[in-house]
């Protein structure tokens, strides 16, 4: 009886007839694909893309150079040289001197997107959420070099995107 | 006309005949590939190219100019003559083929009497320039696929021929717009219905012909990188590329005038519809047929794995062969009994 349904099976080509009604009823089904430069699929919140450097409300940088991030950063991507701040410290945004003088801050914040892996640990281990992740994923480098980012260039970054990490930072706050 | 000699003019008439069946035919491949990619990625849930042109309807142009535009690599230790003939090997006989094939009743460009020896005598010989490519290459893999498709020919070759066998028996003609017309009356008067198998069998052997998934191993891509032609690029990869489609098409045209009555309109003998529809240019007909066939080669390649290579040759050894010997068993009594609507009158005529 089994090898009559095997047989019956194997010469009206059941199986393959089956295997083209699968893909015939695909072909009717609503497609997936997103148009890319005009439509874009949608982006978390934490969203791990361009890093930036952060500031306070008044324009004070908030990295205190306490190279956690560099410590946890599985890739060895980030390298911060620190120091003591000079006394020819320029004023930030008419905060006085006074307020800055000896604060220890970064002389070198370099960060290799080569070597990043995207992995978000020195968002996370940031104490004062200065390193964070914007969403920016549509960036190119058109030069040697320029994938190593600077301290001026992340608190570009940083200056541009304050709005919407400020606004992603309130939501993902209550998790953190 | 024009005090042109009679021989010149006959050889003029000839040359725009050809050029009024190869250019439609050239750009019908040039469409083909875009239905290709748009219906297979259908059926994977996306939507396949719509980037160049309106809906990317400039996609073939596109391929076409980035493939002229590439060089054309010679590998060293590769034997050049043989190397530059493989793709014109394999396309000549898929463009000489359409000689023969009736658009309409009347309309063919060499009304041959010995019309099927002629496809089946030219669909054969496509299958050298594969060989020769392979072996011209110097190349492991292009030689494997030479192997595998030397391998794959004589397994389904007979079995095609004898489903060929099949249709000259109830048409009683090689003659390929005879074979049409033994069809004449409605749809139920073509050979699919009586030649079930053999139309089946006539398809599928089409398919392995053609190097078409499933049964594409000569070109092997998981396996062999591109088999036969990994060597080829620019215009000659180019030309094995567009050989294979025009063999595609010509399958499909094949298959509906043996099988599906060619011009033949299906709504034929149908009270209302068939008068209704008998304005309709055959022409039409047979193109529609033959999309349904080459809708069929791009849903056996959006759905099936690839055969390896001895399930090829058991398929066509221990299931076609005998298959169709078998039904031609089946016909010949048929014939002999004369049951009709098919088989009366094929012994008188």
């Amino acid at each position: 009886m089994n090898m009559l349904k095997k047989i019956i099976r194997t010469w009206t080509l059941s199986e393959l007839l089956k295997g083209l009604s699968v893909t015939g009823r695909y072909l009717f089904r609503k497609k997936f694909t997103l148009n890319y430069p005009e439509e874009k699929a949608p982006q978390s919140p934490r969203f791990r893309g361009l890093h930036a450097l952060r500031r306070y409300p008044d324009g004070e940088e908030r990295c205190i150079a306490c190279k956690l991030c560099e410590a946890v950063c599985p890739a060895m991507a980030i390298t911060i040289e620190a120091a003591p701040r000079d006394e020819d410290a320029p004023e930030i945004n008419g905060v006085g001197r006074s307020r800055n003088y000896g604060n220890r801050r970064t002389t070198k914040y370099e960060l290799d997107l080569f070597k990043c892996i995207f992995c978000g640990y020195c968002e996370e281990a940031c104490p004062v959420e200065a390193i964070v992740e914007t969403r920016v994923y549509e960036y190119i480098f058109d030069g040697r070099g320029q994938n190593v980012m600077t301290k001026e260039a992340l608190l570009r970054i940083g200056d541009e995107h304050e709005p919407q990490l400020a606004a992603d930072l309130e939501v993902d706050g209550r998790y953190r | 006309m024009f005090g042109l000699p009679e021989d010149l003019i006959t050889v003029i008439w000839t040359l725009i005949k050809i050029v009024v069946i190869v250019a439609p035919l050239m750009l019908g491949v040039a469409y083909l590939t875009y239905a290709e990619r748009k219906i297979i990625g259908y059926m994977q849930v996306r939507i396949g190219p719509n980037r160049v042109g309106p809906k990317g309807w400039l996609q073939p142009i596109a391929d076409a100019l980035k493939l002229m535009f590439k060089e054309i690599i010679l590998p060293t230790g590769a034997n050049k003559m043989l190397f530059v003939v493989a793709p014109v090997l394999s396309i000549a006989p898929a463009l000489a083929a359409w000689a023969v094939i009736p658009f309409d009743d009347g309309l063919v460009l060499s009304n041959l009497d010995a019309g099927l020896l002629y496809i089946l005598a030219l669909t054969s010989v496509g299958v050298y320039g594969v060989i020769i490519a392979g072996w011209a290459s110097n190349s492991k893999y292009a030689f494997l696929g030479a192997l595998r498709s030397a391998a794959q020919v004589v397994s389904y070759e007979i079995a095609m021929g004898f489903a060929l066998v099949g249709v000259l028996m109830a048409a009683g003609s090689l003659n390929l717009g005879d074979i049409v017309r033994a069809q004449e009356g409605g749809f139920l008067n073509w050979y699919w219905l009586p030649l079930f198998p053999l139309f089946i069998v006539y398809f599928l052997s089409g398919v392995a012909e053609t190097n078409r998934a499933p049964f594409d191993v000569a070109e092997g891509e998981s396996e062999i990188v591109a088999g036969f032609h990994v060597e080829y690029s620019g215009m000659t990869f180019a030309i094995f590329f567009l050989a294979e489609y025009a063999n595609m098409i010509l399958i499909a045209a094949l298959a509906s005038v043996l099988f599906l009555g060619g011009w033949l309109s299906p709504f034929a003998g149908v009270p209302l519809l068939g008068d209704m529809t008998a304005w309709v240019p055959g022409l039409f007909w047979l193109l529609m047929k033959m999309s349904i066939f080459l809708f069929f080669f791009l849903w056996f390649r959006a759905t099936f794995p690839r055969y390896r290579y001895d399930q090829i040759m058991r398929l066509g050894w221990k299931a076609f062969l005998p298959v169709t010997i078998f039904w031609l068993f089946v016909e010949g009594i048929a014939i002999y009994a004369e049951i009709g609507p098919w088989f009366d009158g094929v012994l008188g005529a």
